[in-house]
């Protein structure tokens, strides 16, 4: 044994000269210099170049901000943003405390109705609102009139604070998990300190709970303000009807034919910027001072007790639930089974034509729900298997500057995703490799848009396994493949397919990059969606919106089952 | 003979030297312990043993074959070594027996001898009624078992052992400390145990190595290390001690507001310079009336401190005219009270030279 042991470790002493992990390495360089890299040159290349002859030139950017209209649709992005954010904060931060910190009931139901809002596509609530407060016709209007006998209604969906309330009411989940995460980790003697030297509840609130978290506040505002600016469904279905633009509808219109994404390019690379800037600030505010509540172990933690006013604020928070959940699933699973919408709840008008219709007799609407599906499986898969094998790199330290391959992964967190689309429109449109409309372009954009929290997903599922577990396989006798094979996948099964989740739900609806890049026989259900929205047929449209619910709740049902409690809800999820 | 070699083994990160020079030989069957201080190296060390980590100088070497150097490094699945973590490592996804099995299958032996060993073994840790459990279901001490098991099932060259015990609580600690040393006793397998337990390592070892700042500082037998300390280092890191930091001059050993005669202490050259004895707490005596006792030194002086351990009492003492402070164990039944005038023995043949402080 011992001989035959000792001439297996001669055949084995290698030269480490040449490792072939170094191969690895640039393979996996290339495709992320694929995914990324040459997308965003491509961007900044073709902004700055004259589209016939390739010369340099600012003329693009002359074109793109020369017009008042174009500057004006910049400025109402960035007010539409920031109405948005205060917005939120009023929605989210009563909300959040009163479910982290005290004793308020119906936590649960909250916390699921706030998930509801959070798996909703923006667009779809617009859709959902457009029928509850729609001039005139609106359920809300009607139910107005009929109240008062006014000969008109009172609520304008189609206006910019019509805009601004159907976004803050799907973009406050953001500010809600972060608050409530924060809030989550100040534990009790940190107030109690303050009560007992003669502060009462709200004085105590005030002065030391939402100094203790107001940097995770600001972040979230952040993160709330570059997710507006950078929607696209919502203003698309709002703030054209309404007759004035922001950023991103603008974008859409230099897209129209004749087709000018040179100017497109020189329009984005600002709100490229804008965005860099902004996520880099909100890096140093959470890097700051601010997260000293989350080094300490938390201490014992107790709810403070309202009395009365817990019921106040339970009725506030089912308020702002019913405004994003409750009504505009009711009125768009109304209009999805209706002959006609206007016609209300009754039997004759209730049908299941509507689905009969888009699944079997539409041209392409059948086709957009498995196309969607599968370009998010697809994704999801690329998406994961990359992320896992970097951040195995990064994590093992098998080779050096493997750090930059991980900055690579999560670069595209920064890029909205419409300038993401741009990106790859500008890259891989023209020839050689004149990849436009096909579900190749929408699948790699997927995987690139969504890359970053796959990535960190990925990587905390193997931060979360002692290396130690790989290393007892491999002193044993059993190479690295072995040890991932027999020990680490298995472990990591559950948070994988978490991860993977957290990839497919948001790549099933994604709109603002589909946008770009679709052909006519790779349309996605979000692509769909707006197509029907502008032959103005809402019982059709709101079938299709009920088929994305219903499948997307299926969905993270599963993997609530799969992989348990609060996975989607949990903060740092990128 | 010789088993595994460390010869002049170094390794570096970036600037800072992790462990420096590193020389050893074990015996096969030898029980060697790594001990030191948080951060001194044993765990570079033992994981550039294990393969791990590959050393920036010197070399590995096991049965005379060449493991390790800068250049080439087998790797750790080829050893045929196995090894202990401190998280034990213990795959959740797989029963006990699964576990113990794992080294065994990679070998591709055969079911029947399998199974026998695999029984013996999981009754030689008590686990036997456990194969079938999964770790989760396991305690802490039930885990080190597991652990324990696998590493000794396959009989590797050497096992290495990585701080196994720092996270059971102290009653289970001693108890697995003398499951380590029985399981030795019984298969004889070449050991190096990484622990920063100085008890740990006195109650497992044939010898022990002690390192500091990536450095070995004395290597020998437990008995030796404790009466006869090499350096500072080692005198204040095994057991407790008094340093005595003076100098000889005419015959004595002059300490600040002391002298005694130097000629007392076997073996220590008597030329003039500076000195330095490390005294053991439990070689000082203390006397309510002066000794008559002959060769002992012998001053008076005072308690300062006193605290009842129950095994002993702990005595801070201050000789007359000085401010050196004594630490003193003595009996149960010796007792002074705080400010008492006491004379202060010390036995000059159980104390210690070593080389002089770098300040003094
Ligand atoms: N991967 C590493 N990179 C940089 N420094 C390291 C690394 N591993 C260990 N060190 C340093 O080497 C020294 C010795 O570490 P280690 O061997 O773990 O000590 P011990 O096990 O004795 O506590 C420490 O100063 C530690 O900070
Ligand atoms: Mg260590």
């Amino acid at each position: 044994m011992a001989r035959y042991l000792r001439q297996l470790m001669r055949a084995h002493v290698v030269s480490r000269r040449f490792d072939p992990l170094i191969l690895l390495w640039v393979a996996l360089a290339a495709v992320l210099g694929f995914l990324v890299v040459n997308p965003l040159l491509r961007l900044i290349l073709t902004s700055l170049e004259a589209p016939d002859t390739g010369t340099f030139t600012i003329a693009n950017y002359l074109a793109a901000y020369g017009r008042p209209r174009y500057v004006q649709a910049l400025w109402n992005s960035l007010w539409l943003g920031a109405s948005v954010t205060v917005l939120c904060l009023f929605f989210a931060l009563p909300i959040a405390w009163a479910v982290s910190r005290t004793d308020m009931p119906g936590k649960g139901a909250v916390r699921l109705m706030v998930l509801g809002a959070f798996i909703t596509p923006p667009y779809l609530g617009a859709i959902g609102w457009i029928l509850l407060a729609g001039p005139n016709a609106g359920w809300l209007n009607r139910l107005w009139m009929a109240l008062t006998g006014a000969p008109e209604g009172v609520l304008d969906i189609y206006s910019f604070p019509g805009l601004t309330f159907i976004i803050a009411i799907y973009s406050f989940p953001y500010l809600f998990i972060f608050t409530a995460s924060a809030l989550d980790v100040v534990s009790s003697e940190m107030e109690d300190a303050a009560n007992i030297l003669g502060a009462g509840t709200l004085r105590t609130v005030l002065k030391v709970t939402l100094p203790m978290v107001l940097p995770a506040i600001l972040g979230g505002a952040i993160v709330t303000f570059l997710e507006t600016i950078a929607l696209f469904g919502s203003p698309a279905l709002i703030a054209i009807p309404a007759r004035f633009n922001v950023v991103t509808t603008q974008l859409q219109q230099f897209f129209s034919p004749p087709v000018r994404s040179e100017v497109a390019a020189a329009y984005a690379v600002p709100l490229l910027l804008v965005t860099v800037a902004m996520f880099a600030l909100q890096r140093r505010l959470i890097a700051r001072k601010g997260f000293v509540a989350l080094t300490g172990k938390g201490g014992e933690r107790r709810l403070i007790a309202l009395g009365p006013w817990r019921f106040v604020l339970l009725g506030y928070a089912l308020f702002v639930l019913s405004l994003s959940v409750l009504l505009p699933y009711a009125s768009l699973s109304q209009a999805a089974l209706a002959r006609a919408w206007g016609q209300g709840w009754s039997f004759a008008n209730l049908t299941l034509g509507n689905f009969y219709y888009l699944l079997f007799e539409h041209e392409t609407a059948g086709r957009s729900v498995v196309n969607s599906f599968l370009y998010a499986g697809a994704a999801a898969c690329l998406a994961i298997g990359l992320s896992l094998s970097i951040a195995y790199i990064v994590n093992r330290r098998l080779l050096p500057f493997a750090g930059m391959l991980s900055f690579l992964c999560m670069a595209p967190f920064v890029v909205p995703g419409i300038v993401l689309a741009i990106a790859f429109y500008a890259a891989y449109a023209p020839p050689p490799l004149a990849l436009y409309g096909t579900a190749l372009i929408l699948i790699l954009a997927f995987t690139t848009r969504f890359l970053p929290i796959g990535y960190a997903n990925a990587s905390a599922a193997i931060r979360g396994i002692n290396p130690e577990m790989e290393e007892a396989v491999r002193i044993l006798g059993g190479g690295r493949l072995l040890a991932v094979r027999r020990v680490m996948a298995p472990l990591m099964k559950r948070s994988l397919v978490g991860a993977w989740l957290l990839v497919f739900i948001p790549a099933t609806r994604e709109l603002s990059t589909a946008m770009f890049l679709y052909g006519p026989r790779t349309r996605t259900m979000s692509v769909m969606l707006l197509d029907l929205s502008e032959e103005g047929n809402f019982e059709r449209l709101a079938a299709l919106g009920f088929l994305l619910l219903a499948a997307t709740i299926v969905i993270v049902g599963v993997g609530f089952r799969l992989v348990g409690g609060d996975f989607m809800l949990r903060r740092g999820r990128s | 003979m010789t088993k595994l070699a460390l010869v002049d083994l170094g390794r570096s990160f970036g600037q800072t030297a992790a462990v420096q020079s590193v020389s050893l030989a074990l015996a096969p069957g030898e029980f060697v312990s790594l001990l030191g201080p948080s951060g001194c190296g044993k765990t570079t060390t033992l994981r550039m043993i294990a393969g791990f980590i590959k050393p920036t100088a010197g070399r590995i070497e096991m049965n005379g074959a060449l493991l390790s150097d800068p250049h080439r490094v087998v790797p750790p699945e080829k050893r045929g070594m196995s090894m202990i973590f401190q998280s034990y490592a213990i795959w959740p996804n797989m029963t006990v027996r699964e576990n113990v099995a794992f080294g065994l299958k990679l070998r591709r032996m055969p079911g029947e001898d399998m199974q026998r060993r695999l029984n013996l073994i999981l009754d030689v840790v008590r686990l036997g009624a456990l194969a079938d459990r999964y770790p989760a279901e396991l305690s802490g001490g039930q885990q080190q078992r597991v652990a324990l098991a696998r590493a000794i099932v396959i009989e590797p060259e050497v096992l290495l052992l990585d701080e196994p015990l720092s996270n059971l609580d102290a009653n289970l600690r001693e108890e697995m400390r003398a499951e380590i040393r029985r399981l030795h006793d019984e298969f004889r397998i070449t050991t190096v145990y990484v622990t920063h337990d100085q008890s740990e390592a006195m109650v497992t070892s044939d010898r022990i190595v002690v390192m500091s700042q990536g450095r070995i500082e004395q290597v020998d037998d437990p008995v030796s290390l404790y009466n006869r300390p090499r350096t500072r280092f080692v005198a204040g890191f095994i057991g407790r001690t008094n340093f005595l930091d003076g100098h000889i001059d005419g015959g004595m050993a002059v300490f600040p507001g002391i002298a005694a005669p130097a000629g007392m202490v076997p073996g220590l050259k008597l030329a003039p310079r500076p000195v330095s004895f490390s005294v053991r707490p439990n070689t000082v005596a203390l006397h309510r009336t002066q000794p008559a006792a002959d060769g002992i030194w012998c001053f008076p002086g005072r308690i300062v401190e006193r605290a009842f351990l129950g095994e002993h009492w702990d005595y801070g003492v201050q000789p007359d005219g000085s401010d050196l402070r004594l630490r003193v164990a003595t009996s149960p039944q010796d007792v002074h009270g705080l400010g008492d005038a006491v004379w202060i023995g010390i036995d000059p043949a159980r104390i210690v030279e070593i080389p002089p402080a770098e300040s003094a």
